[in-house]
């Protein structure tokens, strides 16, 4: 063992994962082959609303190589709900969730039969022979016609499209004044309706379910990045002991949020390996994936803001249609109230009021997407902030630092009750200005827009925060969540001092092997290369609460540390028994014991094999130095940034097109600068595809025309612009490590910085807005004054 | 259908429907699974192969049509030990998260070289245009195909 020279923490590692998936040599979940495996394909609804009058499954059962061809009937006793762990009130309607339809469908792309055959192409020629009857039901679509008096309903049964309404106010909670009194008396009121449009998380990798049903116990392969969620629900939706399943992630090609759920087809493909003894596979097509997976955003957003003269902000209020689709997944109802402590951002509002109803709609379920809940926030009230700066005739920037928390107000409580530990809006602010060029450009749109030019340059700002590191136990528990937030940590010493990293969360191309090698490299004075990070599989890893929400590092990174501190301090005891002092007169450093004050030493290595052969140990110490970790955070991480977007956008044809985007980020301390980098860049085109390229359309029945992707605009390599990426540091105050977490600050802060871009390039027309996505087309109408 | 194809320098003849696509015959006959499927309307570009030394998707020919030619995939490109120029790039650049489009993207970008052997950063975005990640943001692989070109001699 040799000790590290330059610390691990910090440096652009290049990553351990990369090996294997630049050659090919890669483990996702379609490409497990077990021996006699079988192969589940299921029917889908093509009609968004309707009763099942009858399923005719005679000539699909006759076909070759089919075993089993089921309905919602056949397994009406066994299949139970699909699982929502987040009632956000006492009084919130859900209607049973089955994973394949009984006697109603409630979105088109719901299962209504599952075939399993030999091959994937006899299962797929045995959906086609099954004929399903369906008898319409009217089609509930639209969010606002939903909660109208009379409306048709999703579910007749509930009586209402509402399944709950959930409040915050700040007068109530005591973290504030009262909204409602503060607009009433303000000098300048702005309110607007911002629609969050529907967006598909498209993943590249579709998902994939692969069951051995084994003799005694089962094991089941997802592309999830849950495991650990996945087998606590799937067993208490299906009754089977957890101790008899094993769930895998191998190799995820990404989630986004998407794969953060427990679906139908993980059910089903279960079940029926189950039934038959059999293995079985189940993959789906990108179109099944965009019609059935589950979508994101999809909110109707009213946000008032009050201010004085001068700018400063004395009220907020924001009133919320969240879209649920047909069912509650497991945390879709939450999802809107992730948002609800964001709306206040950066700014010191002394009164806050916010509303959610959410609302049934005959679409597929929505559910996490990357940033859930935060990105809404973060873009109504950066919208309004730039729409009360024109109100008022002052700078956007300037408005901003009128009300934000300066940088000596930290630790700081928001009017939605939490404590940003650090920050400086500042700092990020004035590096992004400088790189921006922002007076610059400025002067060059005054030119454009003089001479009117027919291209005008728009400049958006967005100067966000969000809540990482989900989440504080406690804070979970007060929301009515239905599990923990913590996560857990294992560190194995082996006998040769290499080293197995055991982490309850489960990446899916965030580089986790790399960055808690880097850790605990630094934590153990070992070499990088010695240590191997295990996850994904709840055999090994046992505990864990998985990978979403900005969570991974700042609270699995800290059960990372704080295991390898135990190691240390046994390591610690060992080395003082054999050396024969105090542990109190013991020094560890770059992987060497050594005796304060004397020559005396002995390398971890040396330690290692000691405790492991117990030959002399202290009286009472067990052998071996392995431990184990659980952190469960007291406060959110709150990583904040500055982003500047200039727009050119014609006005002839209402193209917009980035001219220049630059963004600092200040996540906290950096254990991998360079995958940090990576993790914005990714997450700036996931919230610029928001604001120009992306959404799901569906048509007057309830039908997804956007289901492949050439219909569904994934951003390429030619519609997004060069990104310049800074950051600034104030060390979180919520972990020892520092870190605030960064995966999804990127789509967070950019989707309001490119539209307040393209508004600014239009506001001298006249244009006060432009509903997402900012097509050419909706350009165009806002500039001609039509619908947007 | 009896069909001869060389896929990474191996022979390999076997019986196909008319109907099976390359990418299939590749990952469900030849354990080809370093080829991936990430769509159904030749959109993505994860499946991209070389067929006789240029760029197809292989979901969108059909095992049949590669008959007596030669395919290379991703998993062909490591001579021994020695990973190829880009794969090398990828990796440095840090033009990877989660990898799925990765085999696609290699592929189409080691294709693009041939074609231009010193693209500028807009030359690479278009010859990348068929390739989808939902990860990256392109701008590492943008890097990475520059840092390609490099070390395969393209800069002048
Ligand atoms: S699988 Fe998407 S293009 Fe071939
Ligand atoms: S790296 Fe995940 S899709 Fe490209």
């Amino acid at each position: 063992m040799t000790a590290a020279v330059e610390p691990e923490v910090g440096r652009a590692r290049r990553r351990k994962e990369d090996a294997r998936l630049i050659t090919g040599a890669t483990r996702w979940t379609d490409n497990i082959r077990l021996p006699g495996m079988l192969h589940l394909a299921v029917l889908r609804s093509p009609v968004a609303h309707a009763r099942i009058t009858s399923v005719d499954t005679t000539e699909a059962v006759r076909l070759p190589g089919v075993l089993e061809v089921l309905t919602g009937a056949d397994l009406a006793a066994e299949q139970g709900s699909l699982p929502c762990a987040w009632p956000i009130t006492e009084d919130m309607l859900a209607p049973p969730a089955p994973s394949i339809a009984v006697d109603e469908v409630n979105f088109a792309g719901e299962v209504v039969a599952a075939v399993v055959a030999r091959t994937p192409e006899e299962a797929q020629d045995a959906l086609a022979a099954i004929d399903v009857d369906y008898e319409d039901l009217p089609v509930v679509l639209d969010l606002t016609a939903a909660v109208a008096d009379g409306a048709d309903l999703v579910h007749p049964d509930l009586g209402t499209n509402k399944s709950a309404t959930w409040v915050f106010d700040s007068a109530e909670a005591g973290t504030g004044g009262d909204a409602t009194a503060a607009i009433a008396e303000a000098e300048v009121v702005v309110e607007r309706t911002f629609r969050q449009q529907r967006l598909i998380p498209a993943f590249m990798e579709p998902r994939s379910v692969v069951v051995d049903p084994g003799p005694d116990s089962a094991t089941l392969w997802s592309a999830t990045q849950v495991p650990h969620i996945l087998r606590w629900m799937l067993s208490a939706v299906l009754g089977i002991p957890e101790h008899k399943l094993r769930v895998i992630a191998p190799d995820v090609g990404g989630g986004f949020g998407g794969k953060l759920q427990v679906t139908p087809e993980e059910v089903l493909t279960l079940l029926v390996a189950r039934r038959l003894g059999k293995p079985v596979k189940w993959t789906e097509s990108r179109t099944e994936s965009m019609l059935s997976g589950h979508h994101g955003r999809d909110q109707l957003q009213r946000i008032t803001v009050a201010a004085r003269r001068d700018g400063t902000v004395t009220g907020l209020k924001v009133d919320l249609l969240a879209d649920m689709g047909a069912y509650l997944r497991l945390i879709t109802p939450g999802v809107p109230i992730l948002g609800a402590f964001m709306y206040n951002a950066i700014y010191k509002f002394p009164a806050y009021r916010f509303t959610c109803t959410n609302v049934f709609t005959n679409k597929v379920p929505t559910d996490a997407y990357r940033g859930a809940g935060r990105p809404e926030a973060t873009f109504a009230i950066e919208r309004i902030m730039d729409e009360l700066a024109a109100e008022l005739g002052v700078d956007p920037l300037e408005l901003r630092r009128r009300n934000w928390i300066r940088h000596d107000e930290f630790p700081f409580t928001t009017v939605a009750g939490l404590t940003y530990d650090t920050g400086d809006y500042e700092a990020a602010t004035a590096r992004a200005v400088e790189l921006f060029g922002y007076d610059e450009l400025r002067a060059e749109q005054a030119r454009r827009r003089a001479d009117h030019d027919t291209v005008q340059l728009g400049i958006g700002v967005s100067t966000y925060t969000e809540m990482c590191g989900l989440a504080p136990s406690r804070v979970l528990g007060a929301l009515r969540y239905g599990a923990g937030g913590w996560e857990h940590a294992a560190i194995r010493v082996l006998p040769t001092g290499k080293v197995e990293l055991i982490t309850g969360t489960s990446p899916h191309g965030q580089g986790h092997v790399t960055a808690w090698s880097q850790i605990v490299a630094d934590r153990l004075g070992v070499p990088f290369e010695d240590v191997e990070v295990l996850h994904g599989d709840t055999r090994v890893a046992h505990r864990g609460m998985d990978s979403y929400g900005s969570r991974s590092l700042a609270v699995g990174g800290t059960a990372v540390v704080l295991a390898a501190d135990k190691v240390l301090a046994k390591a610690r005891t060992v080395a003082a028994h054999l050396m024969e002092c105090s542990p109190d007169d013991v020094e560890f450093t770059a992987g060497t014991f050594a005796v304060r004050g004397t020559a005396t030493s002995m390398s971890l290595g040396e330690v290692v094999v000691a405790a492991h052969v117990a030959h002399n140990l202290p009286d009472g110490v067990e052998p071996g130095l392995d431990a184990e970790a659980t952190f469960d955070p007291d406060n959110f991480s709150y990583p904040h940034g500055t982003h500047l977007c200039a727009v050119e956008v014609d006005t002839e044809t209402g193209r917009v097109v980035i001219r220049s985007y630059v963004c600092v980020d200040d996540v906290g301390k950096v254990v991998n600068p360079m995958i940090v980098e990576g993790q914005v860049h990714g997450g700036l085109a996931q919230g610029i595809a928001q604001a120009l390229f992306e959404e799901a359309v569906h048509d007057e029945g309830g039908t997804l025309t956007t289901a492949t992707l050439a219909d569904y605009l994934l951003p390429s390599a030619v519609d997004l612009p060069w990104f310049t990426t800074d950051r600034t540091e104030t060390p979180a105050d919520t972990n020892p490590l520092g870190v605030k977490g960064v995966g999804e600050a990127g789509t967070i802060a950019s989707t309001p910085a490119v539209v307040n871009a393209v508004v600014d390039a239009l506001r001298h027309l006249g244009v006060r807005d432009v509903e997402m996505p900012c097509t050419p087309m909706r350009v165009w109408k806002a500039l001609r004054g039509g619908a947007a | 259908m009896r069909i001869t194809v060389t896929v990474d320098g191996v022979n390999y003849s076997d019986e196909v429907e008319p109907r099976t696509l390359l990418v299939h015959h590749l990952r469900d006959r030849l354990g080809k699974t370093g080829t991936v499927v990430g769509c159904d309307t030749s959109n993505c570009g994860a499946c991209t192969v070389h067929l006789d030394g240029r760029s197809v998707k292989s979901c969108s020919v059909l095992a049949v049509q590669a008959d007596g030619r030669a395919v290379t995939t991703v998993e062909g490109l490591a001579d021994g030990g020695e990973l190829h120029p880009v794969q090398q790039a990828f990796h440095e650049n840090h033009a990877l998260q989660c990898g799925f489009c990765t085999p696609g993207m290699i592929m189409q970008a080691i294709d693009l070289l041939a074609e231009d052997p010193d693209p500028d950063e807009d030359a690479v975005r278009h010859g990348l245009e068929g390739n989808l990640c939902r990860c990256t943001g392109y701008q590492n692989i943008v890097h990475a195909v520059r840092d390609a070109a490099r070390r395969l001699g393209g800069t002048r």
